[in-house]
């Protein structure tokens, strides 16, 4: 087995998951308990993805980083704003000027 | 259709800025377990997917077995089956053939955004359009990256802290998600629940906490 062979397979069996409900299952009908479900995917994942983004940025837990107060920060601009592109900017200069205070 | 693409490639912008020192990492940790420049680069197309990538990397270098290899890609990729649940009833007017390209592209980012923005303003007539832009414009970010790191070899710092502006955008997106109590709920949830189950190997935490946040979500709303 060669190495493009593996990550070849590697590729496939990511396209079947990516695929899995798009493509493969395709217009079969769901059943009511899981189009149930799935309008608390995008709150669910969203968040699940952004918290150990923020206290984990190094893999390790490092609430010292700072990107944890700017996050805070950046946190209560994309609330109030709902601005993608504030919360950016807010984020990034925040854990900019706190790297160099610290 | 041309408003969609320029919506799309305007919101891929600060994530393409932001995955751009991924990519590179990607690549110069491919070429440095002695890939070949093409299959290192060529894994980036093949795979799509930066932390599995990283994975079979890792795995090819430590000479484990195939399946293994393939096994544990697959358990990084879970989270895919989950995006591709909840875009499927926004891509059902399309062929086969362009859900088999949705599904190519289908990343942590490009569900974040396009679940986002469908969610507000649904049945738009052109909005796969929106969704091929954003998945287009990370795709040729992915794979410049990737050759730059493949090519240029040495580790790129990252200096301008820019990484952190991926997971920015994913904060943003929260918020407008959040739409009453139950999908409150879930996002808490998932939060608190994703902090306690980091330490999972093969990116799980993220599995578990979705399917926890999602649970007690659907609890919640089935009671009121």
């Amino acid at each position: 087995m060669t190495e493009l062979m593996v990550i070849g397979l590697a590729g496939l069996g990511t396209l079947a998951l990516r695929g899995s409900f798009l493509v493969l299952l395709g217009d079969r009908t769901v059943p009511p308990v899981l189009s149930r479900a799935l309008r608390f995917v995008p709150a669910a994942v969203l968040s699940a993805i952004t918290v150990p983004a923020v206290t984990h940025a190094g893999g390790e837990l490092d609430l010292t980083s700072p990107r944890v107060p700017a996050a805070v920060l950046a946190a209560v601009v994309a609330w109030r704003t709902r601005s993608i592109a504030w919360t950016i900017v807010v984020g990034l200069v925040a854990q900019w000027l706190i790297g160099q205070l610290l | 259709m041309k408003r969609e693409i320029a919506a799309g490639l305007r919101a891929a912008l600060p994530v393409a800025v932001g995955i751009i020192p991924f990519g590179m990492i990607v690549g110069v940790t491919a070429a440095s377990i002695g890939l070949s420049d093409g299959v290192a680069v060529a894994m980036s197309a093949i795979i799509f997917a930066g932390a599995s990538q990283l994975a079979t990397t890792a795995l090819l270098d430590a000479g484990a077995a195939w399946p293994v290899i393939v096994g544990t890609a697959m358990v990084i990729n879970l989270r895919f089956v989950m995006y591709s649940a909840a875009l499927e009833p926004h891509f059902r007017h399309l062929g086969r053939l362009r859900r088999l390209g949705v599904a190519y592209l289908l990343t942590d980012q490009a569900f974040a955004l396009s679940v986002s923005s469908y969610t507000e303003q649904p049945d738009r007539q052109h909005r796969h359009w929106y969704y091929l832009a954003i998945g287009l414009a990370l795709w040729v970010t992915w794979m410049i990256t990737t050759v730059i790191g493949v090519v240029g070899g040495a580790q790129i710092p990252d200096a301008w802290g820019l990484t952190f502006a991926v997971p920015l955008v994913f904060l943003a997106l929260v918020f407008p998600a959040i739409t009453d109590r139950s999908t409150a709920r879930a996002a808490l949830v998932a939060g608190t629940v994703a902090f306690a189950a980091q330490p999972l190997p093969f990116n799980l935490g993220l599995v578990v906490a979705a399917v926890a946040g999602i649970a007690v979500g659907a609890a919640h709303e089935a009671r009121t």
